[in-house]
């Protein structure tokens, strides 16, 4: 289809007010007689609070003080199991865990205030680790300390080992990861004389903050309303969080009466908000003797934190695509995710499936050398093709061009030829050289029956200043939603990219067209405004103030027209179910996602042997993602999530002490900088997806997915040392290169030795 | 500790406060002087979302006690726009899509124009070095580099 504005890279909706400073975060926000809120945190794992005493030297009387008892409705943070106290009453479960809450007009005077506030406990024993969890000595978490399990079956396994000539089993892990968007988590409660509530704030979900605080503070709906202020940065870190920072600015502006902010420093930000959930899988993989996939038996466990969150659905996204783009004529998996006494592991880019296909992609590379195979042929006899059934039993129809950009990738990179040429250079540098490559998928939209019921609203509407908005709660945090759902309107109503605005996400005018998340807007949300769109347009034709043939300024003056004859003209649709999607939640079977992107990635590293850091060299990123409706924006978030996907692999490593991440700082918690990137190489194949607006499927998440077991497996090729677990840093690989007594032959000298002597 | 007054220049502006004097300069000009362009990251000098640019050189506000800055000539993200429309290097990330969630933006706007400022023409390794301060998440830098190189050939 030939498009005018969808395709073009227009100027960013919100650019310039971002590129001014003009652009209001919650922080530029300022209310009159506004006061600001802290947050008194336990400093154990777990235990009772046997009493909480104020200290002497703090003029407390000057103090809105909130404890659970202040809590007017239910003390629930509302999300998918209430089981997450908005305020610890009677026993913590994780360090961090919010107790009470203190405001005051001096914002300086909060933080000896908290540090004198004394929390008196009856420590308990905690659990720190999945092993921990599933060996349920301690029980800290319903019957069996299982948030959820999930078992995904399909064809025959058990029957299938006989049938294999090889077997081969692994077993990998992934750490904690924290979003470290550059804008903290911050809101604005303000509560209204007449009982009303209103809260502004960095988020991504606006609706899901609604209904915590429905829930929280018993007002009736229509009383809760809640705006998104400008967001900086998100990444699932402000999917479910900010329902509880808005609980607490909301209770403390209740009781006192005045507008309260509560923005978190870095510091608190990082140690008591949500973080990927770290994770262990475990494969056993059964390959015929032409190196086709017969079977695989995989267990998928996860660490959810102290409460339930999302690890369910978490889970459910990494057990789906646990199997990857290929072709399993058996396959089950049992996924689990487990309670420990952390801070609960949240939302985060790629929600499970960064998690699960690590470890499928670093197992693919391990099975192909086990059976003496090139790992781009292995993964070429076992790629998914059109008309070919996923591992939930999903026929994919739509044309698949893994195949095309599996070649594309190795001829970007020189591959074949790359892997004679390192090996050569192995044999002599201290310098090691490797390339990896991932292949892999990404689902877009709520999985399964989940689009049903989110039942998405989204609207369109003639303005008096005589354009047109778009009215929905998806939200802009850099993503760029608002720049290709304005596109996406112009392009379906014949106007110009300027003619078209967004309106404020703000719960009490916004149609709910459900959370911000789940790589949906593009494909779901534009759908549905160009379905919203198209119904504006026909309304002016069926009103005979307009004609088919009409242009720009005809549509303009016909909008102008109607508002005046008949006071607004608005247009508003619902999410329509693609035809034929059927999804069974107790078999895990059939239709998990209407549409999927799917990637090639292919990284090239030095391992330096005498530092034992990784520099990547090169990067290629190939993807089909259905229509790109925005090329910089497209190749933009694809950049990005290869950036965290490479923090991920190399550099963010959470440490742990008794529950609590002790480096939560930017200092020693490293994130790439402008001088630690490789150059990026971004290509897109377009395969319009007939459902998704102008064709576009889903983006954000995939580029999350596969630059960690594209790296590792670089790296793996360069050391020779079978790494399983990321994040992967120089001291991982120093001990593991150096490691005398275990693994003689991988000290640096061995390992040049048995090289040459291959 | 008590207040004192403090002057210096701010986008050209002479100003006057009264501040206590280990007040950081990054909540001097977002509090005192309404200029909320400057954003906190880290509060600890690591992702230069702060950046400013004081007598010529890029400094992170968050660790610039306000007593330091008497006297001083200080440049933020609202004194760059002129009459005649957005700076170059403004221009220059609006085209090339440097700018994503914006809340490093501003930071990195100021470290660009600091850069290109002393390097009229930089290589990718001095863009690189350059920016070394100044974390973004989103854009992974790619189209950050670009609108630097667009921006220092629009300023030739």
């Amino acid at each position: 289809m030939q498009t005018r504005v969808v395709g073009v890279s227009v100027p960013r909706k919100e650019g310039v007010a971002k590129l001014t400073g003009q652009a209001r975060y919650i922080d530029d926000l300022s209310l009159p007689g506004m006061i600001f809120g802290a947050t008194v945190r336990s400093s154990i794992a777990r235990g009772a609070i046997e009493d909480i005493k104020f200290g002497e030297g703090i003029p407390w009387h000057e103090f809105t003080i909130v404890t659970a008892k202040d809590i007017p409705g239910r003390n629930v943070v509302a999300l998918i199991v209430d089981d997450q106290p908005c305020l610890a009453d009677g026993m913590v479960n994780h360090p961090e865990e919010p107790i009470l809450l203190l405001a005051h007009p001096d914002r300086h005077a909060l933080p000896a205030a908290v540090a004198a506030v004394e929390i008196c406990y009856k420590p308990a024993p905690s659990i720190h680790s999945i092993e921990e969890s599933e060996r349920r000595e301690l029980i800290i978490w319903g019957k069996d300390n299982m948030f959820k399990s999930y078992r995904m079956e399909k064809g025959d396994v058990d029957n299938a080992w006989k049938n294999a000539a090889w077997i081969v089993e692994g077993e990998y892990s992934t750490g904690a990861q924290e979003q470290l968007y550059i804008e903290p988590n911050g809101v604005i409660a303000q509560a209204g004389p007449t009982g009303g509530l209103t809260v502004w704030g960095s988020m991504q979900c606006p609706f899901y903050v609604h209904k915590a605080l429905v829930a929280l503070t018993g007002l009736p709906p229509e009383s809760v309303r809640v705006i998104q202020a400008e967001t900086g940065g998100a990444f699932g870190g402000k999917e479910e969080y900010p329902s509880m920072l808005a609980g607490h600015a909301s209770l403390l502006a209740m009781k006192s009466g005045r507008p309260v902010k509560m923005i978190y420093d870095r510091m608190e930000d990082m140690a008591a908000t949500t973080k990927r959930h770290p994770s262990r899988t475990r494969h056993r993989t059964a390959v015929s003797a032409d190196g086709k996939l017969l079977a695989a038996e995989i267990d998928f466990a996860t660490d959810g934190g102290a409460y339930a969150t999302l690890s369910s659905t978490v889970l459910s996204r990494g057990t789906i695509h646990a199997g990857g783009p290929y072709l399993w004529p058996n396959i089950r998996v049992h996924a689990k995710a487990y309670a420990t006494n952390t801070p609960p592991h949240g939302a985060f880019r790629g929600f499970g499936a960064p998690q699960s296909l690590f470890a499928l992609e670093r197992h693919m590379d391990v099975v192909a050398k086990a059976i003496g195979m090139a790992p781009d042929e292995f993964r070429r006899r076992n790629l998914l093709h059109q008309g070919m059934a996923t591992a939930t039993n999903q026929i994919i129809h739509d044309e698949i061009v893994l195949d095309q950009m599996l070649e594309r990738a190795l001829e970007l990179t020189g591959y074949h030829a790359k892997v004679n040429q390192f090996a050569e250079h192995n044999l002599t540098s201290t310098h090691k050289k490797g390339i990896g490559m991932a292949a892999f998928l990404h689902g877009a939209g709520f999985t399964g029956s989940g689009e049903r019921y989110l039942n998405a609203l989204v609207g369109v509407e003639a303005t008096a200043a005589g354009g047109v908005r778009v009215l929905v709660s998806s939200t802009e945090y850099g993503q760029g939603t608002n720049t290709i759902l304005c596109q996406i309107a112009a392009e379906t109503l014949g106007l110009e990219y300027d003619d078209i605005s967004m309106a404020p996400v703000d719960t009490s005018t916004s149609p709910n067209s459900g959370p911000t998340v789940a790589s949906r807007t593009a494909m779901i949300i534009g759908k549905i405004v160009q379905t919203a769109a198209m119904k504006m347009r026909q309304t002016l034709l069926d009103s005979g103030l307009l004609e088919p043939s009409a242009g720009r300024e005809q549509f303009l003056a016909a909008c102008q027209a109607y508002r005046k004859q008949f006071g607004e003209l608005q247009s508003f649709s619902r999410y329509e179910a693609a035809p034929n999607i059927f999804w069974n939640d107790e078999l895990y079977s059939g239709e998990a996602y209407g549409a999927y992107a799917w990637a090639v990635y292919v990284a090239e590293v030095t391992v330096d042997t005498s530092t034992y850091s990784v520099t990547i060299d090169d990067f290629v990123a190939l993807q089909e993602i259905g229509k790109v409706i925005h090329p910089i924006l497209a190749a933009g978030q694809i950049e990005g999530g290869v950036a965290q996907g490479i923090g991920y692999a190399l550099y963010e490593k959470v440490v742990w002490k008794d529950g609590r991440m002790i480096n939560n700082q930017m200092t020693n918690y490293i994130m790439p900088t402008a001088e630690d990137l490789p150059p990026i190489r971004v290509f897109f194949e377009e395969v319009p997806y007939q459902h998704g607006a102008y064709g576009a499927k889903g983006i954000g998440e995939l580029p999350m997915d596969g630059p960690a077991p594209a790296i590792i497996n670089a790296v793996v090729q360069a050391t020779g040392i079978n790494f399983t677990s990321i994040p992967l840093l120089p001291e991982d690989i120093f001990r593991a290169m150096t490691a005398e007594p275990e693994r003689p032959a991988e000290s640096l000298e061995s390992a040049l030795a048995a090289e040459g002597s291959q | 500790m008590s207040k004192r007054e403090v002057s210096f220049t701010v986008n050209g502006a002479a100003h006057t406060v009264l501040v206590y004097p280990m007040e950081r300069l990054l909540d001097v000009l977002r509090c005192e002087l309404g200029l909320t362009g400057t954003k906190e990251g880290c509060g600890e000098g690591e992702c230069g979302s702060c950046s400013v640019l004081m007598n010529g050189e890029l400094v992170n506000s968050c660790l610039v006690p306000v007593l330091q800055a008497e006297g001083a000539t200080i440049g933020t993200i609202e004194g760059l726009a002129g009459a005649s429309g957005l700076h170059p290097v403004q221009q220059a990330f609006l085209k090339c899509g440097g700018a994503q969630c914006g809340i490093c933006t501003p930071g990195m706007v100021m470290a660009t124009v600091h850069l290109l400022g002393h390097t009229p023409a930089p290589t990718m390794e001095q863009v690189r070095e350059g920016l070394g301060g100044n974390l973004c998440r989103c854009t992974g830098y790619t189209r950050i580099f670009d609108a630097v190189l667009e921006a220092a050939g629009r300023q030739k």
